[in-house]
C-alpha cells in the first residue's frame, strides 16, 4: 500500500535540468529509474518468474480466483494480443491508416477490465482494446475508428464503454461528471453501489482536464476509479518529461488514495481495481491507480520509438512480458496443460482470421453518413446542404 | 415548488398569468420552472448557489431545489462543461453558467471536442441536452475578459446550437426550450440588460412560445432592414425609432438563433426592402454578420440595392471600458450606417 505520509522531496538532479533540449539517451533511462523507485510500494502479487507472492493486504481481492478464472485471464490477454498484433499486421498492409498498439500493457487492462462489473461504466482513451474486450465489444467494432470509416460502431451505452477519446485526457472530466451522476441517483453506498473508471496514460497526467478530473471527483466524493497506465512513454516523451514523482503519489495532493500495482501482473492489477472498486461503490470516493507498465512497441504505427528509446530498454521490459508471467505460473502449478495452450493459441488464430475477413470486407461507408446524428433534431441549414450533396452527388451517376 | 413573488403576477383578459419581469428575472423564473418540469434538469457554475450567481440569475434556486441539483462548482471552466458532459451521458440535462463570455475558453476544447461530436461519433446513441450559459456583450464598464462576444465561435462548430436573447419574454421561454432540446445549445445572455428597469416586459406564463430556432420580425418596414442578436436589438429598435422621425422606415429582424440561422425572414424583407445592415457586438471578421451578409448576397442578389453593411465591434481586443462606447454599435453608427446604404 502506498505511503504517501513517508514521502519527501525528490533529490535535485545532477546534470543538466530537465529543460534541456535533448536529453541523452542515458539521461532518459537514469529518469525513469527515478521515477519508477519505491519498489516496496508497488503491488505485485506474481512475480516476472511467475512466483505467487503473499500480499496481506490485497490476496484476499482474490482469494476467489479459481484456477480457471487464471486461465480465463490468460485466454483473455493471449486473444487480445493477437487482435492487437492482427490490426498492426494490418495497418503494415494499407487497410488501416492507423493503428495504436496494445502490445505489453495486456496485464493492465485485462485486470482492471475483468474487475468492473456490467454496471460500472468506462471512459476508455485510445489504446483501450483490453478493456473494450472486457466490455463484450468485438475487436473488429475498433476497426472502422482506424479505417476510417466511422468512430466506433459500439453501443455504449448497453455495453457502458463511452467512445475512445482522442484528445489527451479529456475523458477523465466526462468521466467524473458521469460517476458524480452515480452518485446523485444515489447508487452508491453499499456492496451492490455502481463505480465508474476512466482510463489514461502517463503523457495525460500533464493536461489541465486530468488535474481538473482529480479536483472534482474528489470534493463530490464521485466514484471513480482514475486509472492511469503509466507505459513510460508519451510518443517520445519519457514519464521524466510529465512528472518529478511517482505518479501515484499525486492523489494525495488530491485528498484520495493513491497506488502503484505492477501492471504487467495481471492478479496484482485486477485485486487492486477491485479494491478501488470496491471503495468507490461504498461512497468513499475516488482512488488512483497507477499500472506501472510499458509499452512494448510504437506509439502508432506512425511513430519510430527507436529514434528515442534504447533497445535494452524494450530487452529488459520484455521479461517482464505479463502474459508469460502467468504462462509459467500456470504451469508450474499445474493448473494449465499443452491441450490448454494449444486451444487458446488456436482461438487467438481463429480471432485474427475473423479479424482480418472483416477488415477486408469492411466496404465503404454511404456518403450521408456524415451528415447523419450531427444533431438530434431537425437542423435546416444542415439539412439543405446534405439535399444539395446528396443531389448533385448523384448528377454523376454516384460516380464523383 | 411555488416561485417567489417578486412581482405580484396578474392575469390578462384571457385569464393567463402575466408577470412584469427584468430579463434577469425572467431567466431566473424560467430557469425555475425547468427545474420543477424536470428533476433531471441540474444548475451547475461558479457561485451559482448561495450567491444565485455573480448576476443573480440562479437567485434562490439552491435553496428550493438543494446543493445537488444546483451545484456551486470548483472554479474551473473545462471542468463544468467536462462533467457536464458526463452527467449528460448519465441522463440528466445540465445547465452551465459560465460567469463571463472571456471566462469561457478554458472550456472550449470539452465544448467543441465533446459536447459537440459525442451525439455524431455515437450514431445519435449519446445525447447531449446540456446548455451553456453565458453572460455576454459589453458596454458594463467592466474589466478585460468580461464584455466579449464570442458566440461567432461556436456558430462555426457543428453540432453546437447556438440562440441569444434580447428580452424578457424570450428569455422566460427560450431557456426553458433550450433545456428541452436534445441538442446542446449555447444560450448568449445580453447581460447589460438583465437588470434594466425599463426594459421590462410583461411576460405571460401561459402562453404558446414561438419556436426557439426561429427569427422575429420585431419591427416593420419598408426604407431598409436592420437585423441583429442579443444586446444590438434595443440599438437596432432605438435606430429604427430615430429613423421614423427623419421619415425612414426600418424593418428590424431580431435573429434570435444564430446556429442553425433562421435567415428566410431576412431574405423577405431584403426582397422587399433591397438593403440590408447587420449590427452586432463582436469583431467583424469571420463573424456571424460575414456569414449573414454572405448568405444574402447569395439569395437576394437581384434585390440588392446597395452591397450588405455591418456594424460590428472592432477587430481589436475588447477595449478598456473607457473606450467602449466608441467600440460598440450604437445607434449614430447603425444610422450612418442605413444612410451609406441609401445612397448607394
Amino acid at each position: 500500500m502506498s505511503s504517501p505520509e513517508t514521502w519527501t522531496h525528490p533529490e535535485p538532479r545532477e546534470g543538466p535540468a530537465a529543460t534541456a533540449a535533448a536529453p541523452t539517451a542515458e539521461q532518459v533511462i537514469a529518469g525513469l529509474r527515478a521515477t519508477s523507485e519505491g519498489g516496496p510500494e508497488l503491488v505485485q502479487l506474481l512475480t516476472p518468474e511467475g512466483e505467487r507472492v503473499e500480499n496481506p493486504e490485497f490476496d484476499r481481492y482474490v482469494a476467489d480466483v479459481t484456477a480457471e478464472d487464471l486461465r480465463n485471464l490468460y485466454r483473455d490477454m493471449v486473444l487480445v494480443r493477437r487482435a492487437d498484433r492482427e490490426a498492426n499486421a494490418l495497418q503494415r498492409q494499407g487497410q488501416l491508416g492507423i493503428w495504436v498498439p496494445l502490445l505489453g500493457q495486456e496485464a493492465a487492462q485485462i485486470g482492471a477490465g475483468r474487475a468492473m462489473r456490467p454496471t460500472d461504466m468506462a471512459f476508455p482513451s485510445y489504446r483501450e482494446h483490453g478493456i473494450a474486450w472486457t466490455k463484450g465489444i468485438h475487436p473488429k467494432e475498433l476497426l472502422g475508428i482506424f479505417r476510417g470509416t466511422d468512430n466506433g460502431s459500439w453501443d455504449s451505452n448497453a455495453t457502458r464503454f463511452h467512445p475512445y477519446c482522442i484528445v489527451i485526457g479529456n475523458q477523465v472530466l466526462n468521466a467524473a461528471g458521469y460517476a458524480m451522476g452515480q452518485r446523485f441517483e444515489g447508487k452508491v453506498g453499499d456492496d451492490d453501489g455502481e463505480a465508474t473508471m476512466v482510463f489514461f496514460g502517463d503523457g495525460a497526467t500533464s493536461q489541465g482536464d486530468v488535474h481538473e478530473g482529480f479536483v472534482w471527483a474528489a470534493v463530490y466524493d464521485a466514484p471513480l476509479v482514475f486509472f492511469c497506465q503509466n507505459n513510460q512513454w508519451a510518443i517520445s516523451e519519457p514519464t521524466e518529461r510529465q512528472t518529478r514523482l511517482p505518479l501515484y503519489q499525486r492523489a494525495r495532493g488530491y485528498g484520495f488514495p493513491g497506488i502503484r500495482v505492477d501492471g504487467n501482473d495481471v492478479l496484482a492489477t485486477l485485486a487492486v481495481t477491485r479494491w478501488a472498486l470496491d471503495a468507490c461503490r461504498h461512497g468513499n470516493g475516488p482512488v488512483l491507480i497507477e499500472a506501472f507498465t510499458y509499452r512494448m512497441d510504437a506509439h502508432t504505427t506512425t511513430d519510430d520509438p527507436t529514434r528515442y528509446r534504447l533497445s535494452d530498454e524494450l530487452e529488459a521490459w520484455k521479461l517482464k512480458d505479463p502474459i508469460e508471467r502467468l504462462r509459467v505460473n500456470l504451469v508450474r502449478h499445474e493448473n494449465a496443460d499443452q491441450a490448454f495452450f494449444d486451444s487458446v493459441q488456436a482461438d487467438a488464430d481463429a480471432l485474427a482470421a475473423e479479424l482480418r475477413d472483416y477488415c477486408f470486407n469492411m466496404g465503404e461507408p454511404p456518403i450521408e453518413q456524415m451528415f447523419n446524428n450531427v444533431y438530434a433534431e431537425p437542423n435546416p441549414v444542415l439539412d439543405a446542404q446534405r439535399d444539395d450533396f446528396l443531389a448533385y452527388h448523384a448528377s454523376f451517376g454516384g460516380e464523383h | 415548488m411555488a416561485a417567489p413573488a417578486i412581482n405580484k403576477p396578474g392575469t390578462d383578459s384571457a385569464g393567463n398569468t402575466v408577470q412584469s419581469l427584468t430579463l434577469g428575472k425572467a431567466l431566473n423564473l424560467g430557469l425555475r420552472a425547468a427545474m420543477e418540469a424536470d428533476p433531471k434538469v441540474l444548475m451547475m457554475g461558479e457561485d451559482v448557489g448561495k450567491l444565485g450567481g455573480v448576476f443573480r440569475i440562479t437567485d434562490g434556486l439552491q435553496k428550493d431545489f438543494g446543493e445537488h441539483r444546483v451545484l456551486d462548482t470548483p472554479l474551473s471552466e473545462s471542468g463544468i462543461i467536462g462533467t457536464a458532459v458526463g452527467l449528460a451521458v448519465r441522463g440528466f440535462r445540465p445547465v452551465c453558467e459560465i460567469q463571463f463570455d472571456g471566462f469561457i475558453f478554458p472550456g472550449f476544447d470539452q465544448i467543441v471536442s465533446q459536447v459537440a461530436k459525442l451525439h455524431a461519433r455515437t450514431q445519435g446513441r449519446v445525447k447531449m441536452p446540456l446548455v451553456i450559459r453565458v453572460p455576454f456583450g459589453g458596454g458594463i464598464g467592466a474589466v478585460e475578459h468580461h464584455s466579449e462576444s464570442p458566440e461567432s465561435y461556436f456558430a462555426h462548430t457543428a453540432g453546437l446550437k447556438v440562440v441569444s436573447c434580447s428580452n424578457a419574454v424570450d428569455a422566460y421561454w427560450m431557456i426553458q426550450q433550450a433545456i428541452q432540446c436534445d441538442d446542446p445549445v449555447l444560450f448568449f445572455e445580453p447581460k447589460r440588460y438583465y437588470h434594466s428597469a425599463n426594459m421590462k416586459a410583461e411576460v405571460d406564463t401561459d402562453a404558446t412560445p414561438m419556436p426557439l430556432f426561429q427569427s422575429r420580425v420585431l419591427r416593420q418596414g419598408t426604407t431598409a432592414t436592420v437585423v441583429a442578436y442579443g444586446p444590438s436589438v434595443k440599438v437596432a429598435m432605438d435606430a429604427a425609432t430615430a429613423a421614423q422621425e427623419e421619415g425612414k422606415s426600418l424593418e428590424v429582424i431580431d435573429l434570435r438563433t444564430l446556429s442553425p440561422l433562421d435567415l428566410a425572414p431576412v431574405y423577405d424583407s431584403v426582397r422587399r426592402t433591397g438593403r440590408l445592415v447587420v449590427v452586432s457586438e463582436s469583431p467583424s471578421e469571420a463573424s456571424l454578420t460575414s456569414e449573414i451578409a454572405a448568405k444574402v448576397q447569395q439569395e437576394c442578389f437581384y434585390s440588392l440595392e446597395a452591397p450588405v453593411l455591418r456594424v460590428n465591434g472592432f477587430d481589436v481586443p475588447y477595449p478598456p471600458a473607457k473606450l467602449e462606447e466608441h467600440f460598440l454599435p450604437d445607434l449614430d453608427r447603425v444610422l450612418d450606417a442605413v444612410d451609406r446604404s441609401l445612397a448607394w
